[in-house]
């Protein structure tokens, strides 16, 4: 009889800046310093302004149903700081901070969640993909952009981003284990918030981390804390710096504090304690300690800060208002030219004025 | 609707305990549009299951259950989701009887929301009958009124096949209508006159039945409704009476028109009546490509305006 052990993997969890914002030095970035921190912090507020006000906007009707990140600033915003000018990322419908850093135009962020495609019409050279609404069908499509820059022999790295529940889901492990054994420039991250819906991370799978899905595919996995935006930014730092090597899953541990979607609501199905336990733990407020210690930031930085956020935000809502729809367009992108029976649909539509109007 | 089929639910779970409910937020949320509300809470965890996020292992498992004795409900979020288990479903479900000389049977009911017009989310609005009556094997129902949804689905939940069962999203709380508390069924492979005429026959089903007969009151036509109720197998009897005695027919559905059930409709016509038409055979339809994103929903999905105009071309001619 033969018995011996042919496998073994362990987890680490990374955590720099912890929820008293007191930083473990020894951990700490070598390329960051005290002014990065600082616009990590006006990112994090910024995307949580944004968030704020998309979320209003819904309620008053003049957004589609929307999934807001708060609480979540971290991960997001650690993630995209973490990228260099090369590098791609492959969203699914919450990275609205990714966006931002990435310089989106909030103009076009907010036609999108109207609910326009012109809202996904991308700026010439920016480094993302289009928002993608069917849970986890993105990783393929990250592992094969990944793919695409390996073979054009680019020093680029892909972020694909997927939530806890996505990782129960086939295409997840299929984009992993694609990446893992082509050895793609792939970082997955794992916005794990706690909740797929009503669904808690407990009840999504039976194994003790996320990170660990990745031993199955071969694939570098760590697990960090999601609400400490230097650890993350740390160990996306790595991965990316890594990817010419291969692919590396990295599980943000973080909390949705809000709603999945503006559609459902979670008093139904979580605890008010359960909240609060992770309010303390918020991200934002755990890099204000550490700029407060350090005299980096004062009442007066953040009421001027706030101003331009808004300013910012509310322009470019009001741009995004004066956005008018022009129905024909709808026919315009399903081809890379008209066919004649679509065209004959269209001159119909058109003959008609798209039949508005009461019978 | 959404308490027609509850209710259907939850007396096919009082009558027959291999029948079992899994699917994503379908236990304590009681489902994202709470068609399954309070189903946990009276059954228990163990039959009305909150799945992992995996649609493909959810229609999977549904079959390794229904192969086995059960009796599996499985919900699917959106139809849009769906796609992520047509493997297998096409290549299982609608299989496995015909793979096993009938030795095996799928016998589930696999719920979805479909159609649009509430504004949601891109890939939540999708029509997809057309996709799964054209493999064969698969029954496609799609009730409605509140009535036919809960008869459809104690129907369907007594039949020894596997029966998708589409919701209309916008008619889970567009209209009340009473319906008998205990349990009744409505036949499946059979289409509902919801309106008799002389002049035309309009044949739909789902989100078009109410724009349709409301298009109908309001131009006084005289008029045969057909509402197919379903998909597959076709009720092609209930199609020729009507079309043969009116001579006149348009087809009208949510879903986009190339190669959609309007297309299967036409071609049987036009093979087995076709002499006996006085006009050629109309189809009102969503334009040929995918539901938009919501802000242009309206010019995409037939309206009153679109299925007038069509008739008063059909009874021009």
């Amino acid at each position: 009889m033969l018995l011996k052990r042919v496998y073994e993997g362990t987890i680490d969890y990374l955590q720099v800046l912890d929820e008293n914002g007191t930083v473990d030095a020894t951990l700490f970035p070598k390329d960051l310093d005290d002014s990065k921190i600082v616009e990590m912090y006006k990112w994090m507020s910024y995307a949580r302004s944004l968030d704020a006000k998309t979320l209003s906007l819904q309620r008053q009707g003049r957004a589609v149903t929307y999934a807001p990140l708060i609480g979540e600033e971290a991960t997001q915003i650690g993630s995209a700081m973490a990228m260099r000018p090369a590098d791609l990322f492959v969203p699914n419908f919450r990275q609205h901070g990714v966006f931002l850093v990435r310089g989106f135009p909030l103009e076009l962020f907010f036609i999108y969640w109207r609910g326009f495609e012109e809202g996904g019409k991308m700026p010439e050279g920016f480094d993302g993909f289009e928002v993608i609404v069917p849970v986890a069908t993105q990783i393929p499509h990250a592992a094969g952009i990944a793919f695409a820059q390996k073979y054009n022999k680019k020093d680029a790295a892909v972020l694909g981003y997927v939530g806890d529940g996505g990782t129960s889901e086939g295409d997840f492990y299929e984009g992993l284990n694609f990446a893992g054994v082509m050895k793609l420039p792939l970082v997955t991250i794992i916005e794990n918030n706690q909740w797929a819906i009503s669904v808690p991370r407990k009840n999504q799978t039976a194994a003790e981390t996320l990170a660990q899905k990745g031993f199955s595919a071969g694939v570098n996995s760590v697990q960090v804390d999601g609400n400490d935006v230097i650890a993350v930014y740390k160990a996306v730092s790595e991965a990316i710096a890594n990817a010419k090597n291969g692919p590396t899953l990295i599980e943000c541990v973080t909390y949705r504090m809000s709603m999945h979607t503006t559609a459902d609501d979670p008093t139904k199905y979580r605890t008010s304690d359960e909240v609060e336990f992770w309010a303390k733990k918020d991200p934002i407020l755990r890099v204000r300690r550490y700029l407060n210690a350090k005299n980096l930031w004062n009442d007066d930085l953040e009421k001027k800060m706030e101003e331009e956020h808004l300013k910012a935000i509310d322009d470019a809502v009001a741009k995004a208002e004066e956005f008018k729809p022009d129905p024909k367009v709808i026919f315009e992108h399903i081809y890379s030219y008209m066919p004649p029976t679509l065209k004959e649909e269209y001159d119909e539509a058109v003959k008609n004025e798209f039949w508005q109007g009461n019978l | 609707m959404v308490g027609a089929i509850n209710n259907a639910l939850d007396l096919a779970m009082q009558a027959d305990k291999n029948v079992i409910l899994l699917g994503e937020d379908i236990g304590k949320d009681g489902g994202v549009f709470r068609v399954t509300d309070g189903l946990q809470a009276k059954f228990g965890e163990g039959r009305v299951m909150d799945t992992p996020l995996a649609e493909s292992g959810i229609i999977g498992a549904s079959i390794g259950m229904a192969l086995a004795g059960l009796r599996p409900v499985p919900e699917i979020q959106f139809a849009g989701f769906m796609f992520l288990s047509f493997g297998q479903l096409i290549n299982h479900a609608a299989r496995y009887r015909s793979r096993s000389r009938s030795t095996f049977k799928v016998p589930m009911v696999v719920r979805t929301p479909v159609s649009g017009g509430v504004r949601t989310l891109e890939h939540h609005s999708d029509s997809p009958e057309a996709y799964y009556s054209h493999i064969g094997g698969l029954i496609v129902v799609e009730p409605s009124t509140p009535y036919d949804a809960k008869g459809l689905m104690l129907k369907a939940l007594k039949m020894e096949d596997p029966v998708m069962f589409l919701e209309p999203t916008k008619l889970y709380r567009l209209f009340k209508q009473e319906i008998p508390d205990e349990a009744y069924e409505v036949e499946i492979g059979k289409a509902n006159l919801v309106k008799e005429g002389e002049d035309l026959s309009i044949i739909t089903y789902g989100t078009m039945v109410n724009v349709v007969q409301s298009v109908v009151e309001k131009k006084k036509l005289n008029a045969d409704i057909l509402d197919l109720r379903t998909i597959n197998p076709l009720d092609e009897e209930a199609i020729l009476k009507s079309v043969k005695k009116t001579g006149k027919v348009i087809i009208v559905h949510e879903a986009s028109l190339s190669f959609g059930p309007g297309a299967e409709i036409a071609a049987r016509i036009a093979e087995k009546a076709i002499f006996e038409l006085d006009a050629p055979i109309m189809r009102v339809a969503s334009d040929s490509f995918p539901y938009p994103f919501p802000g242009y929903e309206n010019y995409y999905i037939p309206n009153e305006l679109k299925i007038s105009r069509a008739i008063d071309k059909l009874l021009s001619q």
